[in-house]
């Protein structure tokens, strides 16, 4: 390449000898959709974010999260038949810090919801949020129960639902497909519910129930408060 | 015949007494007489709890403190206190404690029995009976700053509650601030950490390595299952829970649970062809959660998702591609009825006996693979040889049963010594070993898998050999079940974990009035403590997956 021109690829040779090698025989490691459609230009060009969404996308970091019945599907789906590092995002990680992926598999109890927000701020961004099963869209089977939250919606945003108590491997593979299909495009979900928050204890109006726990609870304890009557 | 009993523990050399000699023996204690379908019951003061325990258990040999059940009565509180004996399962008591309504104050039973701790705290948690001399009456399955007990009569379900996130603090520091060489650390572990097998915290104390106190907080899956049974009729309604209590697979098993306590209660006959369904359902359920069980231990111990845990899936997944054949389900099976089960096996039934077959056919090799990497392993017997160690004794204190208590050397298990389904008639054994250590829990469950198949092979032999007119799936049960107002009903079953016990107080409608779940996980999950309390921490690890509880069913 001659370097007086630096920037400037001369193809000529590089079509006619070296693609030809690579497609036709010699060497055909490279022999792919991609190759053709690039011809042997070392360059690819894109804009930068798109470019980082279809990484983003194919290259997935899964929370290893377990909560109830769906993370025993969850586990099948991860390992052998159904294998879902096949679609590049079964890495299943221990710490939130190193995960793009939270799948929330099971439903979602009062005591843990702070638990899972903060495990859920934990992760850095852009992070995206899987709800398996019924009881992270409504609360499930266990709707009227008085200690569930009625779907992991009211304390975390969530990018895909899958439906099923609990849903087939099959189903979370799908969904997990779907949530990389609209990262690489670059699409993002509404949040369709106003979440609980953790706030400070003092900062939260004083109704009779805080005046009951005031002496339990100091003020700048985190804590989250549940509308029961509110929830839809 | 393998289901006799070892003779040295000959079920009829267990002294059976009488109701009457019962009553004899606590005089003046009673005040009262109940008959529960299950048991007779004896009503006692509330101040005569200990009195009257320690007597049954010194005296009358009722060991085995299976379950606390409490419940708001119209005009009472009551605490009902379920006795069987660990040497003859069919032999029970009640208990009966009924406090006032406006000061719901009874005698603690923990100095007696171990297990009634997390039992009363239970109690006291979600009925709201104050129990007197608990070493430790706190929440154990709502948060801390819950308001109300939420089965109890004038519960609000709509009030707004407060939840906080507080940091955990160190039990121990108190006392050691002044002495330098042991200094402890306080290290959460959980609810969400891989090694918990759910949502499981466990406040650790530790002395350098070694664990100087630990303590499980529970109740991160407290899913209101036993609110959710009381809100179905008996029929249909109830049946799709009990499989989301153990969800490992172990659903046919669960569900057993609440079919033998409400049809014994509605005195409901099971067709003999549906018992045998029943019998070969849940003992494929059972392989599926045992080999859930080693697997996660073998992760457990080795850190990674190894050939073992793989192995684990692949023999599961086979399991639940029949399961699937027979039920329509791969996880949550609902395919009990009561007086039966919903449909018979599936069309053509020789290609399903087939399968059946060749999988019963290649889980010894399978097993062989297991014990070679698990089993075999210098390094894992390293950790869990002399590790964990549960002494019998005490593990009988805490109620533990199931594949604990048979890796402690108690000859424990329901399915023989408490027969129900088509078991009385096959020929299997029961695993029993004797070190006490996380090794033996291993084995127990290893074996069980194998013995687990020899009920399949016969129970399909059966079927398959069973009259086509013949074929009765289900008894005659009416559309809606009104079993008799006041009836009381105590059963368990031999789960995957242990005693599934189920309580059921009918009040004459098509509800029960109080429905309360025994869970084995829960009071497993007691002895945790007992088995860690001054050794490793990774020896904890490895305690904990061989306890194999399930979240489930700790919280329900």
């Amino acid at each position: 390449m001659s370097s007086d021109q630096p920037f400037v690829t001369d193809d000529s040779q590089v079509l006619t000898e070296t693609r030809d090698a690579r497609m036709a025989g010699a060497d055909d490691r490279f022999n792919s959709k991609l190759r053709e459609a690039f011809g042997s230009s070392p360059f690819i060009l894109t804009k930068f974010d798109k470019f980082m969404n279809w990484v983003r996308g194919s290259s997935m970091f899964m929370l290893q999260f377990g909560i109830a019945c769906c993370s025993i599907e969850m586990m099948h789906t991860y390992a052998v038949k159904h294998d879902l590092d096949r679609f590049g995002s079964g890495v299943p990680r221990a710490s939130p810090r190193q995960a793009d992926v939270i799948i929330v598999p099971g439903t979602i109890v009062s005591k843990f919801a702070p638990r899972m927000k903060r495990v859920y701020d934990q992760m850095p961004e852009p992070k995206f949020v899987v709800g398996m099963g019924s009881c992270t869209i409504s609360g499930g089977p266990f709707q009227e129960g008085y200690n569930v939250v009625k779907g992991a919606e009211e304390v975390i945003p969530v990018d895909i639902h899958i439906p099923g108590c609990p849903p087939r491997p099959e189903a979370l593979i799908y969904g997990v497909v779907k949530l990389q299909e609209r990262i690489a495009n670059g699409e993002s979900s509404p949040v369709v519910v106003k979440p609980y928050e953790l706030e400070q204890f003092g900062d939260l109006e004083r109704d009779e129930v805080v005046d009951q726990l005031a002496k339990e609870i100091d003020t700048d304890d985190l804590v989250m408060r549940y509308n029961w009557a509110d929830s839809p | 015949m393998s289901l006799e009993r070892p003779k040295d523990r000959d079920s009829a050399g267990v002294q059976r007494h009488s109701a009457d000699e019962i009553a004899d023996l606590l005089g003046d204690l009673v005040i009262g007489r109940e008959e529960h379908i299950n048991a007779p019951g004896y009503v006692i003061p509330p101040d005569a709890v200990q009195e009257t325990l320690s007597l049954l258990k010194n005296e009358a040999g009722f060991d085995h403190l299976s379950c606390v059940t409490a419940e708001e009565r119209a005009d009472r509180y009551e605490s009902i206190y379920h006795l069987k004996k660990f040497d003859d399962a069919t032999q029970e008591v009640s208990v009966v404690v009924p406090t006032a309504k406006d000061n719901p104050v009874s005698q603690s039973a923990e100095p007696v029995f171990r297990t009634a701790d997390w039992h009363e705290r239970e109690a006291y948690d979600l009925v709201g009976i104050d129990y007197e001399g608990h070493p430790d009456l706190r929440r154990i399955l709502l948060p801390d700053t819950w308001q109300g007990h939420p089965l109890s009569m004038d519960y609000d379900q709509e009030r707004p509650q407060v939840v906080s996130l507080r940091e955990g603090a160190n039990p121990l520091q108190e006392d050691h601030r002044d002495d330098q060489d042991s200094e402890t650390m306080y290290l959460n572990i959980g609810p969400h950490h891989p090694a918990t097998h759910g949502v499981l915290h466990l406040k650790a104390t530790l002395d350098g390595e070694q664990v100087a106190d630990v303590d499980p907080d529970i109740g991160y899956l407290h899913r209101c299952e036993e609110q959710m049974c009381q809100n179905g009729t008996y029929r249909y309604q109830i049946m799709p829970y009990p499989d989301r209590w153990d969800y490992i697979s172990a659903g046919l098993l669960n569900e057993w649970a609440y079919a033998r306590a409400a049809e014994d209660l509605a005195d409901i006959e099971v067709p003999e062809y549906a018992q045998v369904i029943r019998t070969m359902g849940a003992e494929l359920c059972r392989i599926a959660a045992h080999m859930l069980a080693v697997a996660t231990f073998a992760l457990d111990v080795y850190g990674d998702f190894t050939a073992i845990f793989m192995y684990g899936i692949r023999e599961r997944e086979k399991v639940q591609n029949i399961l699937e054949d027979l039920t329509g389900q791969r996880l949550m099976f609902n395919y009990f009825r009561l007086g039966g089960v919903v449909w018979d096996l599936p069309e053509p039934r020789d290609e399903f006996f087939d399968k059946t077959r060749d999988f019963l056919e290649e889980l010894p090799e399978a097993l062989e693979e297991f014990h070679d990497l698990i089993t075999g392993n210098e390094i894992l017997q390293a950790r869990t040889i002399g590790t964990g160690v549960l002494p019998p004794e005490v593990a009988k204190s805490y109620g533990a049963t199931g594949p604990v208590l048979r890796g402690s050397g108690v000859d424990y298990d329901l399915r023989r010594d408490d027969p129900y389904g088509y078991y009385e008639n096959l020929d299997w054994d029961v695993c029993v070993e004797d070190g006490c250590d996380n090794f033996s829990r291993l084995l127990v469950r290893m074996n069980e898998v194998e013995e687990s198949a020899k009920i399949i092979e016969q129970c399909v032999d059966i079927l398959e050999d069973w009259p086509e007119d013949e074929r009765n799936i289900q008894a005659n049960v009416p559309r809606t079940l009104r079993p008799d107002d006041d009836t009381e009903i105590y059963r368990a079953v031999e789960g995957a974990k242990g005693e599934l016990g189920i309580y059921i107080r009918a009040d004459g409608t098509e509800k029960p009035a109080r429905f309360k779940i025994r869970s084995p996980c829960f009071s497993n999950l007691q002895t945790l403590p007992e088995m860690s309390n001054g050794e490793y921490v990774p020896d904890m690890v490895a305690s904990l997956g061989s306890l194999d509880i399930v979240l489930g069913e700790v919280d329900r």
